[in-house]
């Protein structure tokens, strides 16, 4: 059927478009299409493939004169050792609140940045720390420890010698 | 047919008279209006320059009054031109890698001449800066200059502000020193703390926005040279090209919003001038064939004085300017000479400093996010930023519009205001400093309690009250806005006295530091 131009036409059966106007809506189209798929794509870019963090699993060795409740901290690392009657257990000293690096006191962990408490197993006294500090995986390995920085274990997971 | 000839000797002459003319002449090309010392040349300085052609060619003298604006918006821009100008000089020494960094801000310090003098003025012009831009935000403000149709620059001004603060805290990072590594490694775990809600709702795993957002300004997972270099683009190249262009957009708008607020019976209440003050304006005749210019002779009204009591910007508005500028300066260098910029020990990450305290202008957060991080850090300063951006969308009155205190309340409101901003401030502090807090009462309460409950949203609340309860009292939404705007400074300058004077090692209250413990 031919369609004459000018002729009103009714929404169910519309003016068909121009080749010329369908070519050209096709391409700006197809061009904002590959754009926008492009940048989404490129927004993976301030997230490299692999992230340039030293290794989060390390060993220790206890010292022998380590008494229970007294921490232990690996040069370094911001994780504290302890050794009670019922074995080794390892309490990340990095803050829940924003992640200054808490000091190990006998009555617990205290953060100089915010002023957040922590009891002896790592649970919040006072202060703005939303949770309690996290207690790592340790593993025994001959005569010294493995901790691993990644796994978390609930509190009160203790590790036999 | 013969070449003309020249004589040897005449043509010595004029080469030797066209040498002579040479500086001069220099001159007439680059200011090619010659002396500003008729009205049209006065004009002409102004629009045939491309630095000065952003001005109008005359000035209103309200504009002109010093207690208009106190030449605080060009105060905050010539703190910039000089954060540019030093900012540029250092970063010919200074390297953007760990410790490298520390090294090299140290030869800036020890063995660059004139080293530690600049990166002075570097440091106080950023201060100055803030300080101006608080300053401006609040002459702006209480002169009721962004009514329309000055809303939208007002959103531009809070977008420099924003940018400033942004700058600030990226510069203060790069010399990779204690309080550097500490403040980006607090700073991304603010960006992270809409955990502390995610996590609190049990839905971290799939929806993670904070994380995100640490990692977008880390770059990994620690805190390391990605993060350094990251922090150095957004300090030398991002911000700078984003204040750059809003501060286009922002000197442009002034005149196309038509200048400087002033009251609409302005004209009437300024002082008549001496007839000498008075520049006589189309002395000279009419370069073009404008009509109206060359009838303009005679007994008019006009005659003799400026259009709508103006003067020509040169000299008037551009002496002023100057002198804000040099003042500016002045400061900068002064305070440079008094008192050197910080450098801590080399950055620790296994030690944090105690206390570990922000630069001054961000101790009123500080102080906040010891309440709660995703509160104090995110949720009542984006509220803050949305209240400050819808206040002239729902302020629509027209009285007292480019007075000072302007508007229904006026200065009685603003002391009362500065008596409840303070004292409620004061007391909540004084409070939390004396009892504690939530948790310290139930040590079990669920986290996002305190999230939502805490003293700085509780603060937050009052003043939110405070301002609707004016708005009832004097019917009037600018004198909700006046309280509103009046409250948080206030909450703001009390907050920041506390993190300053009265926190000491973990954060713990101390009347001075003097009763710090010591180690």
């Amino acid at each position: 059927m031919t369609v004459k131009a000018g002729e009103p036409k009714s929404r169910l059966d519309p003016e068909p478009i121009a080749r010329r106007d369908f070519l050209g809506m096709s391409s700006l189209i197809a061009m904002a299409g590959t754009l926008l798929f492009s940048v989404l794509g490129m927004l993976r870019l301030p997230k490299a493939a692999v992230l340039s963090s030293p290794s989060k699993k390390f060993s220790v060795k206890l010292p022998e004169a380590l008494s229970a409740g007294e921490a232990f901290v690996p040069p370094g690392r911001a994780v504290a050792l302890f050794r009670d009657g019922e074995g080794v257990f390892a309490i990340s000293t990095i803050c829940t609140h924003l992640g200054c690096v808490v000091k190990p006191m006998p009555d617990g962990f205290e953060c100089p940045c915010h002023g957040s408490r922590f009891g002896v197993d790592g649970a919040v006294s006072r202060g703005p720390a939303p949770r309690a500090l996290d207690w790592l995986k340790v593993s025994s390995k001959g005569d010294s420890w493995v901790v691993d920085e990644e796994k978390k274990v609930p509190p009160g997971t203790k590790e036999k010698a | 047919m013969s070449t003309p000839v020249i004589e040897k000797n005449q043509a010595m002459q004029v080469f030797k008279d066209n040498l002579r003319a040479a500086p001069r002449r220099l001159l007439d090309a680059t200011f090619r209006s010659g002396k500003p010392n008729t009205d049209r040349k006065r004009s002409t300085f102004v629009f045939s320059n491309l630095f000065l052609h952003l001005h109008s060619v005359r000035t209103h003298r309200w504009t002109l009054k010093w207690s208009t604006t106190a030449g605080l918006g060009i105060a905050t821009t010539a703190a910039f031109l000089i954060t540019l100008v030093t900012g540029v000089l250092l970063m010919f020494y200074y390297k953007p890698y760990p410790d490298v960094a520390y090294d090299s801000i140290k030869d800036i310090h020890f063995v660059v001449p004139t080293g530690r003098f600049i990166r002075n003025i570097h440091r106080w012009a950023a201060n100055v800066m803030v300080v101006a831009v608080i300053l401006h935000m609040a002459r702006v403000f209480y002169t009721a200059a962004y009514r329309k149709p000055r809303e939208f620059n007002w959103l531009i001004g809070m977008g420099l502000f924003v940018i400033t603060l942004g700058l600030s805290f990226t510069g203060y990072l790069l010399p990779w020193d204690q309080l550097a590594y500490w403040a980006i490694t607090i700073g991304a775990n603010i960006a992270q703390s809409p955990r502390e809600v995610t996590d609190a709702l049990g839905i971290t795993d799939w929806f993670d926005p904070g994380g995100f957002q640490r990692l977008l300004l880390l770059g990994s997972d620690v805190v390391g040279v990605e993060a350094l270099i990251r922090f150095y683009l957004l300090h030398i190249m991002l911000l700078p090209l984003a204040l750059a262009a809003l501060m286009g957009v922002h000197f442009w708008r002034i005149r196309k919003d038509g200048g400087m607020v002033r009251p609409a019976d302005a004209d009437s209440r300024l002082e008549p001038r001496s007839s000498e003050e008075i520049y006589p304006v189309f002395t000279d005749a009419p370069a073009k064939t404008y009509q109206l210019a060359a009838i303009v002779r005679g007994k008019t009204s006009a005659v003799g004085r400026g259009p709508e009591n103006t003067l020509p910007s040169m000299p008037h508005l551009f002496y002023a300017e100057l002198a804000v500028l040099m003042l500016t300066t002045l400061i900068c260098v002064g305070l440079s000479l008094i008192s050197d910029a910080p450098l801590k020990e080399l950055a620790n990450p296994a030690v944090p400093e105690n206390p570990a305290k922000a630069p001054w202008y961000f101790l009123g957060l500080q102080e906040m996010v010891a309440f709660s991080a995703v509160m104090g850090g995110i949720g009542i300063p984006s509220l803050v930023i949305i209240g400050l951006g819808l206040i002239p969308f729902l302020d629509r009155e027209e009285a007292g519009t480019g007075e000072w205190f302007g508007g229904t309340g006026g200065w009685p409101l603003v002391r009362k205001s500065i008596f409840v901003g303070l004292a409620s401030a004061i007391l909540i502090e004084a409070f939390v400093i004396r009892f504690g807090w939530i948790r310290e009462w139930f040590p079990h309460v669920p986290q996002l309690v305190i999230t939502l409950i805490n003293p700085g949203t509780l603060l937050t609340l009052i003043y939110g009250l405070y301002s609707v309860w004016l708005v009832r009292r004097y019917n009037s939404t600018r004198a909700g806005a006046m309280g509103l705007f009046t409250v948080f400074l206030c909450g703001f300058v009390v907050l920041t006295i506390i993190g300053t004077y009265f926190r000491g090692p973990n954060w713990v209250f101390y009347w001075s530091p003097a009763d710090w413990p010591k180690h």
